[in-house]
């Protein structure tokens, strides 16, 4: 790390007051008005906007194992082109990162790419079958510190242990991220159940299936006393289900993802499996629940469920087709058109739902820190007055399926800094 | 006329009768000593099923040959497919070697849309039956045999099914039969009722243009056709009903509840028929079933779709079945 000055000029910090901010090595070192710039690279802010590097509690790096998808340093360059600082990178690998070995070696490689810190999720069971606890004390005791336990991809189902991993990670304040889907309630589901699933004759992925898993673990998170945090909560009837979570005490977070937010299963008519989705895209009605919920604090973070996945696994007919979107370099553009530019949100609430908060969860050192002196300098500026068509190609990450190609989104990330270095310069990776 | 048939939803009142109409045409030709145009002379068609379907792709290998069509057929077991050869790559494969058309039956809900729509290829695509999602051409057939016996051979001539009361009875949520007879049926002006046990009814149903009754008895006398959907054995050990016995008293078609039906009333099945299930042998055997008759239209409808989209194309092709105007 070199120690060069970098001077960000005129931008508005979250959105507020136009200040200048001056980093010096990894570390703001001044916030505000007509700083001087005396050997420091300078960088017009012109009225954008900073906010705090951003963090995403639930990335798909697939490395190791699917290196043809993304890798670690593919999946972290994409990370940064989109503002983000640090991602938690989900234990659904080959091998599962259901052990200190696997979590330590994606620490490292996480390390080395430089792009962005990686924090790896460990599984909650071995090898993410449900049946039997992992490591989850040595994955925490590990070089990698994992604080965050999830079978991503697999619900787990069997209640009683659901409640042993809440109950065991207290221990060392870990949490566990449930991916909430009833198995036997979604045997063959190909897309959310209702109207369209109905005309389409495509398997249908009930609510009640994400919806009945988040009751139970509500519950057993207050019998235990514990925290549980909702993975790619997607219904209507999941947010008033942590509603009143909340509202009774019980120490529960969720997650809301872009595509959540911005997409319906009218999308699926189309039958092109770049909108295949694990949990599927709902209805009008759920996407505006969750545009509420996000501003209202119910739901508490966005988070990109960035799931890369080769060019042949969406390139057929949908039974046969991978589930997932790339998330990491639309993110914040999607936050912007969701959130923002409906009012719902200003960008001091951007920088808690993408920063802030995500960093809280997942107890990420040095990440969603305010914007002020003598904190890491880890930054992200934005130019939301920016307009773009999204183009595929244009992306860092190895993988190409995106449900936004050919759609106009606002805003750019025109700026990233990892500890006072630039990973992102004038919109290009550094 | 549009350029593939993926969906019944897609055809027009005006489309669904005009195949209705050249599928009369195509019937007379049965009639003759030879029974063979040279419409499609020169063409290739090919049969690509991924699923099996013995009864389907007989019929339009039948249609194809009384048009003169060159007929390959591709069946995916024993083929590249099951090697792990995508559909993508199956069907480029197949346009590379110069078919004309393709022919796709397929497990997966929009196999042939994506095939139709995802510049994979450029031939006309025709649905033989994807997933829980269409069967376009047995819709067509089964309209055709309810104009036929309910508004007559020639009186029906131009005509659609408005009023006509047609009630489908069966595994509504597993049946691409239902999804485009409901389409087609609600298009031609006729008034359609689904029966089933509610475990067999899709959610989502209520934007249906249709009816959805659970009181089989209620509805026969009210129908002019009551068309029997397959309904398999297996269902009963995921729940959706308690035993065979049970959904055979309160779904099936018996003798007795045939004649609460009106006097003119018929009575339909896609085949195959699970005799004992939802049908008894004494329904099945009956004038008023028209099993066979379907078989036969399902010739003439499949010889009318793959007239209307690939005959016009070619200015050598003769058209002795219809003049410009079918086009």
């Amino acid at each position: 790390m070199t120690m060069s000055k970098t001077l960000i000029r005129g931008a508005k910090v979250l959105g507020g007051d136009v200040q200048d901010v001056l980093i010096d090595g990894g570390t703001i070192a001044e916030v505000g008005t007509g700083l001087s710039a005396e050997g420091a690279t300078v960088i017009e802010a012109d009225g954008q906007i900073l906010l705090p590097g951003l963090v995403d509690l639930h990335t798909h790096l697939r490395e190791p194992g699917r290196e043809d998808s993304e890798t670690v340093l593919t999946g972290t360059r994409a990370a940064a082109s989109g503002g983000y600082t640090a991602v938690f990178a989900m234990a659904n690998t080959h091998p599962v990162a259901d052990t200190a070995g696997v979590v330590e070696q994606v620490y490292r490689l996480g390390k080395e790419s430089g792009y962005c810190d990686v924090q790896p999720i460990g599984a909650v069971t071995v090898g993410l079958e449900g049946k039997k606890l992992a490591e989850l004390g040595a994955m925490h005791d590990s070089a990698a510190g994992v604080t965050v336990f999830s079978d991503d991809g697999k619900c787990v189902d069997d209640a009683v242990i659901m409640r042993r991993a809440l109950e065991y990670v207290k221990a060392f304040g870990g949490v566990v991220a449930q991916h909430a889907q009833e198995p036997r309630l979604t045997e063959g589901a190909q897309m959310n159940e209702g109207v369209v699933s109905a005309e389409l004759g495509l398997g249908g992925w009930p609510a009640v299936a994400e919806e009945s898993i988040i009751a139970r673990d509500v519950l057993l998170a207050e019998h235990v006393g514990s925290r549980v945090h909702i993975c790619h909560l997607s219904t209507a009837g999941s947010v008033e289900i942590v509603r009143w979570a909340k509202s009774r005490g019980i120490d529960v977070t969720a997650e809301v993802t872009p595509h959540h937010l911005l997409l319906t299963d009218e999308l699926v008519r189309s039958y092109n499996p770049v909108y295949k989705v694990n949990p599927p895209l709902r209805t009008e009605k759920d996407v505006l629940a969750l545009r509420e919920a996000l501003a209202d604090g119910t739901i508490d973070i966005v988070a990109t469920d960035h799931a890369p996945h080769p060019h042949e696994d969406k390139d057929c007919e949908w039974a046969a087709a991978a589930m997932g979107m790339v998330g990491l370099e639309t993110a914040l553009s999607v936050v912007q058109r969701t959130m923002v530019e409906t009012g719902l949100l200003d960008w001091a609430g951007v920088a808690d739902r993408m920063s802030f908060a995500p960093a809280r969860i997942g107890r990420a050192q040095g990440h969603g820190r305010p914007v002020s002196a003598g904190e890491p300098a880890n930054l992200t500026l934005v130019d939301p007055a920016y307009r773009g068509v999204v183009d595929p190609a244009d992306f860092a990450s190895r993988s190409r399926n995106t449900p936004y190609e050919g759609r106009e989104l606002p805003g750019r990330v025109t700026h990233t800094f990892l500890r006072g270095r630039a990973t992102v310069v004038d919109g290009k990776l550094a | 006329m549009m350029r593939h048939l993926i969906s019944a939803a897609d055809l027009t009142r005006d489309d669904a009768v005009q195949i209705l109409d050249t599928a009369e045409e195509m019937a007379r030709v049965a009639d003759r000593p030879i029974k063979k145009l040279p419409t499609l002379r020169g063409r290739t068609i090919c049969n690509l099923f991924f699923e099996d379907s013995t009864r389907t792709r007989i019929s339009f290998e039948a249609a194809e040959k009384r048009l003169s069509a060159d007929v390959i057929n591709f069946a995916a077991k024993g083929s590249s497919v099951s090697k792990g050869e995508s559909l993508k790559d199956t069907a480029q494969t197949l346009e590379a070697m110069g078919v004309d058309a393709v022919v796709i039956r397929h497990s997966a809900s929009g196999a042939p849309y994506r095939l139709a729509t995802s510049g994979w290829i450029d031939a006309p695509v025709i649905n033989a039956g994807d997933g829980t999602h269409q069967h376009p051409t047995q819709a067509l057939l089964d309209a055709f045999t309810m104009r036929r016996r309910l508004v007559g051979r020639d009186a029906g001539l131009g005509q659609d099914l408005a009023g006509k009361r047609i009630t489908l009875v069966g595994d509504v949520l597993h049946s691409r039969v239902a999804r485009s007879n409901v389409d087609l049926l609600h298009t031609l002006g006729a008034e359609v009722t689904l029966v089933a046990p509610p475990t067999l009814v899709p959610v989502g149903v209520e934007t249906w243009p249709c009816d959805v009754s659970y009181d089989l008895d209620g509805v026969l006398p009210k129908s002019d056709a009551v068309m029997m959907l397959r309904v398999q054995r297996e269902r009963m050990n995921a729940a959706f009903f308690p035993t065979e016995r049970e959904y055979s008293r309160r779904y099936g078609l018996d003798g007795e509840r045939m004649a609460k039906m009106p006097e003119h009333a018929i009575v339909m099945h896609p085949g195959p028929m699970v005799r004992g299930m939802e049908i008894t042998a004494e329904v099945a055997d009956s004038d008023r079933c028209t099993v066979v008759e379907q078989v036969a239209n399902g010739v003439s409808i499949r010889m009318a779709v793959l007239y209307l989209l690939l005959g016009g194309n070619d200015s050598d092709s003769a058209t002795p079945a219809r003049t410009e105007e079918s086009k």
